[in-house]
């Protein structure tokens, strides 16, 4: 897959596979992510990049593959599982608990406790006013439940929820579909300096732009399968293009199982 | 409990801050609401229960020339009415929070009652001999952890198998009835434990006037504590503080309701026959017609606000009760969280089943006796008592006093109705259209919220 083959990547994907009633929404797909690597997930609608990211985030069970964490097999069943390996994941749903505040959402599963055994709200609320000062400045409104905020306040509280918990592992499956150019770009900042944090991060985009700005590699995905692999600096943005469209794979990448044959 | 005598206090000082300012009216108002925090439903409910009782009482006092709701008689024996569907209410929450329902309360109800006095009639005596001191405790014991039990086997079923909890519990509903009728083969088992039935108040299940003052006390005094503690929190952290006339308000209020509480029960006497038989019995020199013995918070009411006050602290306090809403508002996003949801389920579902227990200890302590219909209708009641208390069942919305004092609204519609001699039939056709006026009135209030 990668050329980078000399060290362990700190996530393998190998040969996954899942089917939803008989269509094979992921298809013997693979890929993997080396820290401080950025890997755009690209496709169509229904190419199957949210499943097989959801699989990796343990949200799906898959019925066949393996997924390998710094070289070793992982067991993932369920999203406690993921989290327990580090995989943090903002869902392009957002996945936000609607009726609870910001802080308890960022908490959500993990919440800190007093030596009581009860929750330590303030200690929580403290903890999130410097993660969301950190994020987006602007965010004011603590005290109010999650359904009475803005888009992109709620993808800046996903995203805070995300990087609260020193993830290794970022899935970010469409981070910057809800907001506002400004608030794109700080996502766009905000993965590289997590980057730099030597966290290795899965973004799915469908914004060819964001994908080479912000990208190491693309894997491109096509009707379940891998159409190939490259290094965004390998490629164009029309060969990515063709790749996503057609399944074509330009002489910078490499080719998976989904690869058009060209005879 | 101490809710409802709130209202009086809470109310009269609103009407004063708005009335004395015509011009500003509405800004003041705000200005209270926002420095006191306190939320506006809280307001109607208070508001709606208060017209209730004025209502009643002036009914009497101008129709049947005799005003009796507003006594310390019925206010006693109302809030140990209320005691059965409050402390079911308080589970329904998180059920109704959940998105789920739970059909079968009345039913658990019956059948742990049953299995309680056979527990303590049929069987222990013939062991311990009767009236050995433990036979009351492994009794409650025994039918807190059956209701428990069968509660949490309803939310496996839910939860593990996926079967519907309106599925369930109707399944539940039917099958614990027809199991408490088997058991006793259709007989009313009586009487029961004499120390079991002071759980069930009556003049021998108070605590008297010592007592309560005790209680009342010792709530002033948490009450207190709570707003302190909180204080120093907030500043700890540097969190936005309650004006000071604010807090002093609410302290006032919530100690004053209590005091005032505590004084109406204190001036509730015994019944005439009871305190000659208590003369006799303890041999008083003293005519029976001087002896004065306040009845005092009946055992079931302590009861109440204990589960009142361990719910309210399970729900804003625990893990437990945050996962409840989280699953409430976005069962996916908790799920996604890492929320094990399913286990959460049977948890709410086993506390639900566990105050079925308890409110099955109160009903039939109180009736001195396990009958085949106990809590009949009861889920109607305790699913009236938390919606009428503001839970949604769009899940996520809910609190406990709300539901408690949702009982309380629909006890003194019942009780009041009695005092004032509507058929049975009108009752239960006024309860049923203040249910569905009440949800409308919700759901107003949340449309224009957005």
């Amino acid at each position: 897959m990668s050329d980078t083959t000399h060290n362990t990547p700190l996530v393998e994907l190998r040969d996954i596979s899942i089917a939803f009633g008989g269509i094979k929404a992921v298809d013997h797909a693979s890929t993997d992510l080396f820290p401080g690597e950025v890997v755009a997930l690209v496709g169509h609608n229904g190419a199957g990049k949210s499943t097989l990211i959801k699989i990796l985030s343990g949200a799906y069970k898959r019925d066949s593959g393996k997924i390998f964490i710094n070289g070793e097999e992982a067991q993932i069943e369920n999203p406690r599982d993921a989290k327990r390996y580090g995989i943090e994941t903002i869902y392009q749903t957002l996945a936000v608990a609607d009726n609870v505040d910001a802080a308890a959402n960022l908490y959500l599963g993990r919440e800190l406790q007093t030596a009581w055994g009860t929750l330590d709200d303030i200690a929580m609320e403290a903890e999130a006013r410097k993660v969301m000062g950190r994020l987006n400045p602007n965010f004011q409104r603590f005290k109010e439940p999650v359904s009475k905020l803005s888009g992109g306040q709620r993808q800046s509280v996903a995203i805070a929820r995300a990087i609260l918990f020193n993830a290794r592992i970022l899935i970010m499956d469409e981070p910057t579909a809800a907001l506002g150019p400004q608030e794109t770009e700080q996502v766009g900042d905000l993965i590289k300096q997590l980057k730099k944090e030597g966290i290795g991060i899965f973004l799915i985009s469908h914004d060819i732009h964001d994908i080479f700005d912000l990208a190491d590699r693309v894997t491109v995905m096509k009707n379940g399968q891998v159409v190939g692999y490259a290094k965004t600096s390998d490629v164009t943005k029309d060969e990515v293009l063709g790749m996503i469209i057609m399944g074509k794979c330009p002489p910078g990448a490499i080719p998976g199982p989904g690869a058009l044959q060209t005879a | 409990m101490r809710e409802d005598g709130g209202v009086l206090v809470n109310q009269s000082t609103t009407k004063t801050t708005t009335g004395a300012g015509r011009v500003d009216r509405e800004g003041l108002f705000i200005r209270f609401m926002r420095a006191t925090e306190v939320d506006v439903r809280l307001l109607g409910m208070i508001a709606a229960l208060l017209t209730i009782w004025v209502g009643f009482h002036l009914y009497g006092e101008l129709v049947l020339g005799r005003g009796s709701f507003l006594t310390a008689r019925n206010i006693w024996n109302l809030s140990v009415q209320t005691a059965s569907i409050g402390v079911m209410a308080t589970g329904m929450v998180l059920v109704i929070v959940t998105r789920h329902i739970d059909l079968s309360v009345g039913s658990i109800l019956g059948f742990c009652a049953m299995m309680m006095a056979i527990i303590q009639v049929w069987i222990l005596p013939e062991y311990l001999g009767l009236g050995h001191p433990l036979i009351w405790i492994i009794a409650v014991v025994s039918g807190l952890l059956i209701g428990a039990l069968i509660g949490g086997f309803h939310g496996y079923l839910v939860a593990y198998l996926g079967i519907p909890a309106f599925i369930v519990t109707l399944g539940g509903l039917l099958v614990w009835r027809g199991a408490a009728f088997l058991l006793a083969r259709g007989e009313t088992i009586s009487p029961v434990d004499s120390t079991f039935s002071l759980l069930g108040g009556g003049p021998y299940g108070s605590i008297g006037s010592t007592g309560s003052w005790v209680v009342g006390i010792l709530i002033c005094i948490g009450i207190v504590a709570l707003m302190l503690v909180g204080r120093r929190q907030r500043q700890r952290y540097d969190f936005p503080l309650r004006p000071m006339w604010a807090e002093i308000f609410l302290g006032l209020v919530g100690c004053g309701v209590t005091v005032g509480f505590v004084m109406l029960v204190n001036s509730y006497p015994w019944p005439i026959g009871i305190v000659r038989q208590y003369a006799a019995a303890n041999n008083l020199e003293t005519p029976v017609k001087e002896i004065f013995i306040s009845h005092g918070f009946a055992i079931p009411v302590l009861i109440l606000i204990a589960v009142g006050i361990a719910m309210t602290f399970l729900t804003s306090r625990t893990r437990f009760g945050r996962y409840v809403f989280a699953i409430g508002g976005n069962p996916e996003a908790a799920e996604l969280a890492g929320i094990n949801t399913r286990w959460v389920t049977v948890k709410i579902f086993a506390l639900m089943g566990f105050l079925c227990g308890l409110s099955a200890v109160i009903a039939s302590a109180r009736l001195n006796s396990a009958t085949n219909n106990l809590g009949t209708l009861d889920e109607l009641y305790v699913i009236a008592a938390a919606v009428i208390g503001g839970t949604s069942f769009a899940g996520g919305v809910g609190t406990i006093y709300g539901a408690v004092l949702g009982a309380i609204v629909m006890q003194s519609l019942q009780t009041g109705m009695v005092l004032i001699g509507f058929d049975a039939a009108i009752q239960q056709m006024v309860v049923g259209g203040v249910l569905v006026f009440a949800v409308w009135i919700d759901t107003m209030y949340r449309a224009r919220a957005k």
